[in-house]
Order: C-alpha cells, then structure tokens, then sequence
C-alpha cells in the first residue's frame, strides 16, 4: 500500500479524528490520558463493542438488526435465572446466554427470510416482542447479589501501579479482542464471509451464482444474536447487576459507531478495522464530554447527528450519479 | 442426426408454456462447438425463454429433448447446466459492485461445497491469468463499482471463462456500451472463439448481428422462422423475419419551414459537462444530437429541462429568456422531457398505467372537492391508449406489465397530455423492438406535423439520419459538427462519432 491508498481510507481519518480529540480532551480535562481511564473505557466499551462487531456483519449483508438490545436483555435474565436457580458456573451461564442469542437470532431470520419482509420493520417489531415479553415475565425486576465466584470471575489480571493504584484487565475486554479477531477471519478469509459481501453488494447475482440465502441470513441474524449473548455476560460480569432497562435504547449507539466505521445502510461495505474505530471514537467521544462537564443529552444528539449525517452523504451520492453528475471531460 | 459430435448443444422439440401463453413451440435449435452463434427475435419472442431451457433455469414441456456434448441430459437443472461448461451472461452482469475485480472473476469458488477458506493469492493469480487471456488490462484490486459498463462487461467475460465454460451465452450484451466499446467486446468475443469457446449472442440490434455471427436462428412468437448462414441473410430479410412486416427507411422529405424559433440555446456552458452549446429549434422541427455516452447530452438535456443548471449563456424559449430552477418550471413553459432510462426515471413501474398516462396533469382533473376526478382521468387515459396505439388489455395493470414500446408510449402520452411545445427524448428507442420502434418514429413524425419541435438525444445513427432535420454532433462536452441528413450517409456519420476517441 502506497501513503496515496493511505489517504483514500475512510480509517485513516477516523483515526486523525479520534488523535485530534483525544489531544483536545487531554489539554482540557484532568484525567482523560491516564490508564485507569483508558482501561475504565475500554472495560465500559467491551459489551457495545462485541454486539458492534454483529451489527456490522449484519450491516454488510444488507440487513439490519434493532432487536439485538432485546435479545442480550433477555440472555442477561438467562444468566441469572442458570446461576441462582441452577447453580450454574460461569460456562453454563456463558452457554445458555448465547443459546438464548442465537436462537432470537434465528427468529428473526426465519421471518426476514420467509416472509420477504422488511428487516428493519421485523426487528423493530421482535425488539418490542422479546422486550415486552420479558418485562412481562420478570415485571422488570432488578436482580444483583450474584454470588462471589461471580464477581471475582469479572477480572482475569490485576496489578498494582506504584503510587498504590489498583488496575485490572477485565475478561470482557478478552472477549471483545476475541470476538474481533473472530469476525475479522470470516469475514476476510471464509467462504462465507465472503459471500456474505456478494449478499450485501447484490443480492439477485449471488442468487444466481447457486449462493444459499437461507443459510446466509440464519448465519447473519444468528451470529448477531450470538455476539448479544456474549455481550450479555460481559454486561452482566461488569455491572454486577440483571436490570431490563440498562442495553435497552442503544441500539442507535451500536449502529452509530459501525456506520460511522465505514460501513455502509445500503450493504455490502465495512470493515473491522473501520468498526473498531467507530467505537474507540464514540467512546471517547462520550468520556471526553462527560469529563467536559457537557450534559449528557448532547451525546444523544450527537449519535443522531452522525446517522442522519452518514445516511445524506451516501444519499448525495447516489443522487448525484442519477442527475448526471457524471464528469465530462470538456476540451 | 448427423454428427451430433460436433454440435456442443442440441435441442429438439422444446415447449414452454407460462399460464395461457405460449412462450415456445416446438422449437430445435443447435449450436456447433466454436462457432458464433446469433439468436434473434424481438422481445417476447421466446429468447430469454430458451436461454433459461439451456442454462436449466426452467424445465421443458415433456417431449422435449436435450443434448449437450454429445450426451442426452434429462432434467437439466442451473448447477448441472454450469458443470457442463454453459454460462449466462445476463443482461445486468450479476456482478459485485462492492468487490474487486479479482474477487468478481473467481467468486464461482465460493460455491464450491467441500473448501471453506479463502485463498487471496489465488484468487488474484486466477484473474490475471483469465485477464490476460482475453489481452485485458485491469487492475485486479481496483473496485467494480469504479469500473465502466464496459471494463464490467470484462470482467462479466472474464469469471465465465474463468469456470472453463465451453459455451457461453451473452443476454443483449450491448445494450449499454459506446459504438468503440462494442468494437471492442466483438473482438474479444473472436478471441474468444480462437480458444474454441462457443458464444450464443443474444440480440435484437441488427447491424450488430450481421457484424458478428456465423449463423442465425430466428425466432417469432415462440416459434423458430429461421436458421441462417450469414452470407446467405441481409438485415432487411432479418427484420423482415423478426416481426412479419416490411419497413422502409427512408430520410426526411418534407424540409421543415423555418417560421418560428421555439428554443434557442446561447453559448450554455457548465464545469465539467458541457461547453458553448448554440443551437436552434423550430416550430415542426426534429433536431437529433448524436454522440456517445460521456458526449455530455444528457447532462445537456437536463439543463434545458431545468434539472441542471448551466454556469452561464442563455436559454431561450420562444424568444423569452428563461431560467430554470426546476423541471416545473420547464414543465411550465411547454418543456417535456423523456428520459433515458425508462425504468428508473421515465415509469412508476408498479402504478397503474393510466396512473402514470395522467400524472403529469393531475391537477387538470381535479373536480369540485379538489379530489382526482377518475372518470376524466380513464376519459384522458383511453384518448392517450388510443392516439398512442398503447396495447394493453387494461389501463388499471401496472406499468410493468408492458413491452418496452408500450411502456415508452405511456412515457410519450405523460408528456403530450401536457401539450408541450418542445419535447426532448433521450434514446427513446433504447430496448424497443423493431416494430415498436418504427411505431414510435410515426409518431415523432406526426407530432411535428403539429408543429411540436423535438430534440432526439440518441447514439443510434440511423435513429437520428431517418428522422430528424438537422444533425447536432457533440463529442466531449462540445457540439462539433453540424449535417444536414442529405449530406451525409450511415458510414459516414458512425465514423464521425468516434473520431477523436482514438487520441
């Protein structure tokens, strides 16, 4: 690769944006540059990070999925339904919370497949079924005293700095270093991988190529709901604490940092790399604010503005490719 | 059956039939290994019919009978069809915008049941090889999405040769390449030939079809009228068989009287589309502007529809300069517009057709309550179905449901039921049948009889030499030329257009 090619990548000015703030946040705030921040950051992250990577397979297929909160919640109550009721261990709880997923997952494939319909409609649709349903079951209890082995199973390395500071690296972050790898190989180096790109870029030419749709779209909304479980269990390892509201409501945060990766609503575009920055820079965008001392409704605004902002460009371009935006090489 | 070992298909008795229609009727057709092979008809002939027989995408009434290779196949189905070496290349290119060209070319790997891992040196040795076998040069990593129709033609070419296909079957594949692109694509399909892949070229276009084939079947109404030599077939014979009728071509005879100017275009300029454009339009008269796809017409065509605005100049509408902000401001001043591409820009493919007939004057038909009155609304539409000759059985069935002629009349009904002065058609004739075509052109000929002035935007020399007045060439941006259609002949007039591309 060239430096012009390095000019060209949409991750190369993630990444000069993501330097710049954090310059900016580190002259202005007291405290963003230090460890005990960036690994505060990076264990906060973990579980939106993991579900980020799900959306963006899902993205590249050309689907999209608004029901992956819902479905991690309801692992989340899974989690400690196998460990209070059923002595479960951290496997089992790992276990049952990813089934959970992936079976919600396949649901939702089934009905996006099977019916034709609209992705966006049927998971706006299951995330008020599987919410709804488990706000039915549980009437919305909140559930924390989990026992020891538990929360001592949050932490996998800890250390002690020399002024006396206690760090820890989290096993969700493990997870999350995991989990990208993971995505990284399918979708760079499988078959699958691949064809889920040709799914996304054109869906009747890998129709004709003798592709399996069917499977393409289990595997899609099935690895998303997977990755909604392995969120779940880094979410639970974190707070310590089952609460129906907490992922609820940040779907929009997940979608976010993945478009704003690179990766494109129309299908068919995105890499991990670019969705790894996307959510370094939301997460740094957010602790930078609330360092800042900026009320915390500007992050909403600021989440919405970087969707409707991605959906204009990549409507403008299209546009202008119709209005014969064509260049013409005039004598 | 004589040497059926030669022939890489042979096909006999082949019916089909969809609902009550009749798509083939016991139809043989056969292809000898290695040859150029035309097949012909217009549209709803069967064509796309037999190629989906040959590729197994559908199955034959019983009866019919298969071989390929030399070896009788029963219930030939896509994935058999594609092992035997038969591959389509449809008319869309079934390509991946988003993936490189190298991914493009050995994407058939992926459907490989037994292998799960991508082998990226591979992929990229297999696409150069397969590259350099048709003498392209492409960067393998470069985007399809960045690539010309043309260089994705290529690339088309390319992944099914590179499944070692023995047969390959081109669905209409000029349909939207430049007169050069089209040189181009028939020299690679010789090339391709020389390796002894055996090409069925699907086409309509007639002039091409006496430049590349050997032989050529004909088909009409599902039926085969012919199987040709080429030596021993002309293109009036040709269209002849095609469509059961006989048409002349002939220029223009009557010179239109240069009473009233309707537009006038002043030095119009715009960055990066067009340059000093000055013509003029009368009362009555067909201006065509030839020139290939990037000369800049349609970015023109726009302006003066007031979907593009010029940097600077003037344009004139009946002596009155105007400035457009937007088509309904065009619109207003007695500007109709038909557009290049149909489908997309021209139709409301899924509304009804009188829908579409009426949308440009929906507030002409407003009764009392300011609601669409539907009884003036099917008055107007029957009118349009009648003065058009639109063959439909029911002007409620969606737009999609025409031909392409018929659906190119309800585009041409949209725009005269809001009597314009100037109507602008960008190749209105773009996969129209031969029939319909020459329908089409009665009707331009009728409309400047009533003293409507037309612009044709077309790359079609003969389009534009039988039926226009005056001749407008831009190339780059520029009107270079100016004919009158006496002075110049067909040869004449193609050479024209690609000169200066060479450079």
């Amino acid at each position: 690769m060239t430096i012009n090619d390095l000019f060209k990548k949409h991750e190369f000015y993630l990444f000069m944006v993501i330097i710049s703030l954090s310059i900016l946040f580190t002259i202005y705030t007291k405290g963003f540059l230090t460890l005990e921040n960036f690994l505060d950051l990076l264990t906060n992250y973990s579980f939106l990070g993991i579900m980020s990577a799900g959306m963006l397979v899902v993205l590249i297929s050309g689907g999209i999925d608004l029901s992956f909160t819902a479905i991690a919640t309801i692992s989340e109550y899974m989690i400690a339904l196998v460990i209070f009721n059923y002595h479960g261990n951290l496997f089992t709880a790992f276990f049952i919370s990813c089934f959970a997923g992936v079976i919600l997952g396949s649901f939702n494939a089934f009905i996006i497949y099977y019916f034709k319909a609209p992705a966006l409609i049927v998971t706006i649709a299951t995330l008020n079924i599987f919410y709804g349903f488990i706000i039915l079951v549980t009437k919305g209890r909140w559930i924390y005293n989990f026992p020891t082995w538990f929360r001592e199973a949050r932490n996998i390395y800890e250390f002690t700095s020399g002024n006396g500071t206690e760090y820890a690296i989290a096993l969700p972050v493990l997870l999350l270093l995991l989990v990208f790898i993971i995505t990284y190989i399918i979708l760079n180096y499988s078959f699958l991988g691949r064809k889920i790109f040709t799914f996304g870029g054109n869906r009747e030419a890998a129709r004709r190529m003798g592709f399996n749709l069917f499977h393409m779209t289990i595997f899609v909304y099935a690895f998303m709901g997977l990755l909604a479980g392995v969120g779940a269990i880094s979410h639970v390892l974190i707070v310590q604490t089952v609460q129906a509201n907490a992922i609820v409501g940040r779907e929009l945060e997940v979608i976010a940092a993945v478009v704003l990766g690179g990766a494109s609503l129309a299908g068919g575009k995105g890499t991990v790399l670019g969705t790894i920055l996307g959510v370094t820079l939301i997460a740094i965008m957010w602790n930078g604010l609330i360092l800042m001392g900026i009320s915390s409704y500007w992050h909403q605004v600021l989440i919405g503005l970087i969707i409707v902002i991605s959906v204009i460009s990549s409507a403008y371009s299209s546009r202008k490719s119709i209005l014969g935006g064509a260049k013409i090489d005039v004598e | 059956m004589n040497n059926i070992e030669n022939k890489i298909l042979d096909i006999q008795k082949i019916s089909k039939r969809y609902g009550g229609v009749q798509a083939l009727k016991q139809v043989d057709f056969s292809l000898k290994s290695g040859e150029i092979h035309c097949l012909v008809g217009e549209n709803g002939s069967g064509k796309s019919t037999l190629i989906k027989i040959i590729s197994g995408v559908e199955q034959p009434e019983i009866g019919a009978i298969i071989f390929i290779k030399g070896k009788q196949e029963h219930n030939l189905n896509p994935i058999k069809s594609i092992q035997k070496g038969i591959q389509v290349i449809y008319q869309d290119l079934s390509l991946f915008p988003n993936l490189t060209v190298a991914e493009n070319i050995a994407v058939h790997n992926y459907s490989k049941g037994n292998l799960w891992w991508v082998n990226w040196k591979k992929t990229r040795k297999l696409s150069i090889n397969t590259l350099s076998k048709i003498r392209v040069n492409l960067d393998p990593n470069r985007l399809v999405s960045s690539l010309s129709v043309a260089d994705r033609q290529l690339v088309a070419i390319c992944r099914a040769i590179a499944t070692n296909a023995k047969l390959i079957i081109m669905d209409e594949p000029t349909s939207s390449l430049a007169r050069h692109e089209i040189n181009a694509l028939f020299s690679i399909i010789k090339e391709l030939q020389k390796t002894g892949i055996t090409i069925l070229f699907v086409s309509h276009k007639l002039n091409e079809i006496m430049e590349i084939s050997e032989r050529v079947t004909i088909l009409r109404d599902g039926v085969k009228v012919g199987l040709f030599d080429r030596k021993d077939i002309d293109d009036k014979k040709l269209a002849y068989l095609m469509t059961g009728k006989k048409f002349s071509q002939e220029k223009l005879a009557e010179k239109v009287k240069k009473e009233k100017i309707l537009l006038k275009v002043r030095n119009l300029s715009k960055k990066g589309n067009y340059k000093n454009i000055n013509f003029k339009l009368h009362e009555g008269e067909i201006v065509g502007i030839v020139g290939m796809m990037g000369s800049g017409r349609t970015e023109l065509a726009f302006s003066l529809f007031g979907m593009n605005p010029p940097d600077s100049g003037d344009i004139l509408v009946e002596e009155k300069k105007v400035n457009f902000k937007s088509n309904e401001e065009a619109i207003e001043a007695g500007i109709g517009y038909i557009p290049e591409d149909r489908i997309e820009q021209g139709l409301i493919m899924n509304q009804a057709i009188t829908s579409n007939i009426t949308v440009t004057i929906l507030n002409k038909l407003l009764n009392n309550l300011k609601m669409i009155d539907n009884k003036r609304q099917q008055r107007t539409t029957n009118h349009w179905v009648d003065a058009l000759a639109i063959r439909t059985s029911n002007i409620k069935d969606p737009a999609k449901t025409l031909s392409g002629g018929n659906q190119q009349k309800v585009v041409l009904a949209k725009w005269l039921a809001t009597t314009p002065k100037i109507l602008i058609m960008d190749s209105p004739t773009v996969g129209v049948d031969i029939a319909a075509k020459h329908g089409l052109y009665e009707i331009m000929k009728e409309l400047s009889k009533r003293k409507i002035g037309i612009i044709l935007i077309s790359d079609e020399v003969p389009e534009v030499l039988y039926n226009c007045h005056h001749i407008l060439l831009m190339r780059k941006g520029r009107i270079v030329k100016e004919f009158q259609p006496d002075e110049i002949s067909e040869n004449e007039l193609s050479n024209k257009i690609i000169e200066g591309l060479k450079n």
